[in-house]
């Protein structure tokens, strides 16, 4: 007998979750824009509402067409299930809240999304969670910023905007010695490049607005539940191991086992914070998942040349990417992401602020906008943007220089590409 | 709920209920490798409806410790000692692949403590290829992928699951990796060695129900015939598309037939 075959990730983009439409055999996944689907009979109602049958009652809680995404993307990570979000910050809020509450603590990478360390830095405070920021090239600083009350690690695949890549191996071990699961951002690489259930984090989320997606056209986000943490060992998650009073008194790990995290979340916390995403915008993502592998290669062939063509480049003072030889996380990243490290990264530009803006205005193919992700070359010049009422040694703190320019690159023709920077970059350069 | 059997712990879900002797009881036991997990839904449904559940973890699988019984007949014996235990006298037995061979030899040998047979994913004799023996002999991962890929129909392997977001793959995965070293072989090495079956369904007396998978490679439905011929008034529900991984595939369809045992 032939040894088992799981059917292989390009196909599951896909076809994972989907069958043509039963109603109407439709092959593409139908755009149930529903809010609420009918009870055969009273028992039938009562037997939904209190889990012994499977179907759908609202759609803020679930609906068919979120749900061929979420079963998608959590067979693209490997993981037991997942919940689409209004966004990637709604899925990173709904992870915290489904494991914790006043009084908890996290310890966070601090190269991070700016959305992401506000939510930490300054809004979960208010409700009496902690933050503490650590280097995240560093596993022993996750491990000595680690206190009683702490309940979560976390961290992104690769930083923004230095493309900091976090040792997931050696942090899940630090969380798993400690008890703690390990959440991971893994916007920037996808399932394609990057699977980080296979090295040893717990829990992932996407903002699915960026390469998920990968056309720029919706805000969205999934959490992903891996189905490997032990949360009865652990003893610290009593939301998934003590009766749940909104519940009936449901012990979501009793009733649940592996999938008790991400069921939790879907009854209490999708339920409750409410942030749902439209069955049009799990559509569109479905539409760009279809393509992820095909646009993930090309996304990394096109960053691969326009990394070459920049530090050859004389009027480019550094290049921040993990394949290029002197970034600090060259050896670590060639062993957890051999395809490639994303199509994100950034550069400096020589000539400090004015320069930095000079090269913006005199992209044409390369769009000026806060986002990354798109199928189209997108860059930013946080000094003159985001970030543009700090002085040159609050930048540098922020560990953002003057000349930092943040890029994220298209599907385009890379020759075209090359040809846009080259001519910007020589208008960068003149007086 | 806790339980003592043979002196040793053991643990059954009871649906957050007290049981109530003068309700019937409907007890669930889970196939190899596995626990009451995968009984959860209809646990719940039968819960609700004035039954007392008790979806048992046979010892060394969820949360009942201790060693794997090394058979089937010793898996129905100790499951006698747990519904002494848990003060149940009499019960409808339901069983998913290895579970229905245990619910088969209590009904077989203990007529007056079953009032209905249900086997899920069943045949006589279960063998077991040697290679999946061979591999969870050795605790080797492949054994889980055999499992959990053979489990599904392909259909199945492409997901569509009826609890949305739900990967069922992966929750198969996740469920089978947890099971200590040693427990995945001695299950499958008991169902491979019991050969008795048809005679065990030749003695039962009690109404029975085959829920079977119309695309099931591990136990395919032409394997239950043993069973069908020999048990006098057997019902037969096959499930159209449905792999062995019932419960996962189509846990509806299982429950619309189980509810006809009452």
């Amino acid at each position: 007998m032939a040894g088992p075959k799981y059917i292989r990730f390009d196909t599951l983009t896909l076809h994972a979750g989907q069958h043509p439409d039963p109603a109407t055999r439709a092959r593409a996944t139908p755009i149930y824009q529903t809010a609420s689907y009918v009870f055969r009979d009273a028992d039938h109602a009562a037997s939904i509402f209190n889990i012994e049958r499977t179907g759908h009652v609202y759609s803020r809680i679930s609906n068919p067409t979120n749900a061929v995404l979420e079963e998608r993307v959590a067979a693209l990570e490997g993981g037991v299930g997942a919940i689409a979000t209004a966004s990637g910050q709604a899925a990173l809020h709904l992870a915290i809240a489904t494991l914790m509450g006043a009084g908890a603590h996290i310890v966070s990478s601090q190269s991070i999304y700016g959305g992401s360390h506000n939510l930490l830095a300054y809004t979960l405070p208010r409700f009496g969670i902690e933050t503490t920021f650590v280097d995240p090239r560093d596993p022993d600083a996750f491990r000595r910023a680690i206190r009683p009350e702490t309940r979560l690690l976390f961290g992104e695949t690769v930083g923004n905007p230095r493309c900091e890549v976090v040792d997931i191996p050696a942090v899940a071990d630090v969380a798993h010695e400690h008890g703690l699961p390990l959440l991971i951002d893994s916007t920037f690489t996808t399932p394609y490049l990057c699977r980080p259930f296979e090295l040893g984090a717990d829990l992932v989320f996407h903002s699915a607005t960026k390469f998920l997606s990968g056309h720029g056209i919706v805000i969205g986000g999934v959490l992903v539940d891996g189905g490997t943490f032990d949360w009865e060992a652990s003893g610290k998650f009593p939301t998934l191991t003590e009766p749940y009073g909104g519940f009936h008194g449901l012990d979501f790990v009793e009733e649940f086992g592996p999938a008790a995290f991400i069921t939790r979340a879907r009854k209490e916390g999708a339920r409750d914070f409410g942030a749902c995403m439209s069955p049009t915008t799990a559509f569109h993502i479905l539409q760009g998942v279809e393509t992820l592998p095909l646009r993930m290669e090309r996304h990394v062939a096109n960053t691969r040349r326009i990394v070459e063509y920049l530090c050859a480049h004389e009027a480019v003072d550094w290049v921040s990417y993990p394949e290029v030889a002197d970034h600090p996380d060259h050896a670590l990243a060639k062993r957890l992401l051999p395809k490639g490290c994303g199509a994100v990264f950034s550069f400096g530009v020589k000539g400090g602020r004015q320069a930095g803006q000079k090269l913006i205005e005199a992209l044409e193919l390369f769009s000026h906008l806060a986002n990354v992700g798109d199928a189209k070359s997108l860059v930013i010049h946080p000094a003159s943007t985001t970030h543009h009422r700090m002085d040159a040694e609050a930048l540098e703190a922020a560990g953002i220089s003057e000349g930092l320019v943040r890029v994220s690159v298209g599907l385009e023709d890379a020759d075209d590409l090359v040809e846009d920077l080259g001519r910007a970059l020589r208008a960068s350069q003149k007086g | 709920m806790e339980l003592t059997v043979d002196g040793r712990a053991a643990y059954a879900f009871t649906a957050a209920k007290a049981l109530d002797p003068a309700q019937d009881s409907v007890v669930f036991v889970h196939g190899a490798g596995m626990d009451h997990t995968v009984w959860t839904l209809p646990a719940r449904y039968f819960a609700r409806h004035g039954r007392n559940v008790l979806a048992v973890d046979l010892p060394g699988h969820g949360r009942s410790p201790g060693p794997p019984l090394p058979s089937i007949e010793a898996m129905a014996d100790w499951l006698v000692r747990a519904l002494d235990a848990a003060g149940i006298e009499r019960a409808a037995l339901v069983g998913h692949s290895m579970g229905s061979l245990v619910a088969l030899e209590v009904a077989a040998r203990y007529p007056e403590r079953t009032r209905a047979l249900v086997m899920i994913g069943t045949a006589v004799p279960m063998a077991v290829n040697d290679v999946l023996l061979g591999s969870a002999e050795a605790n080797d991962h492949a054994a889980v992928d055999m499992l959990t890929v053979w489990g599904y129909s392909r259909h199945a392997q492409l997901g569509g699951n009826e609890t949305p977001g739900m990967w069922m793959v992966g929750g198969t995965l996740r469920l089978l990796e947890r099971a200590a070293p040693g427990v995945i072989h001695a299950d499958l090495n008991a169902c491979n060695a019991y050969r008795d079956g048809a005679e065990r369904a030749a003695a039962v007396t009690c109404p029975a129900l085959l829920i079977l998978g119309e695309k099931d490679i591990m136990t395919p439905p032409r394997g239950a015939r043993n069973i069908a011929a020999n048990v006098a008034g057997c019902r037969i529900t096959t499930l159209k598309g449905s792999g062995h991984a019932l419960l996962s595939e189509q846990p509806d369809g299982v429950l619309d037939a189980l509810i006809s045992i009452g």
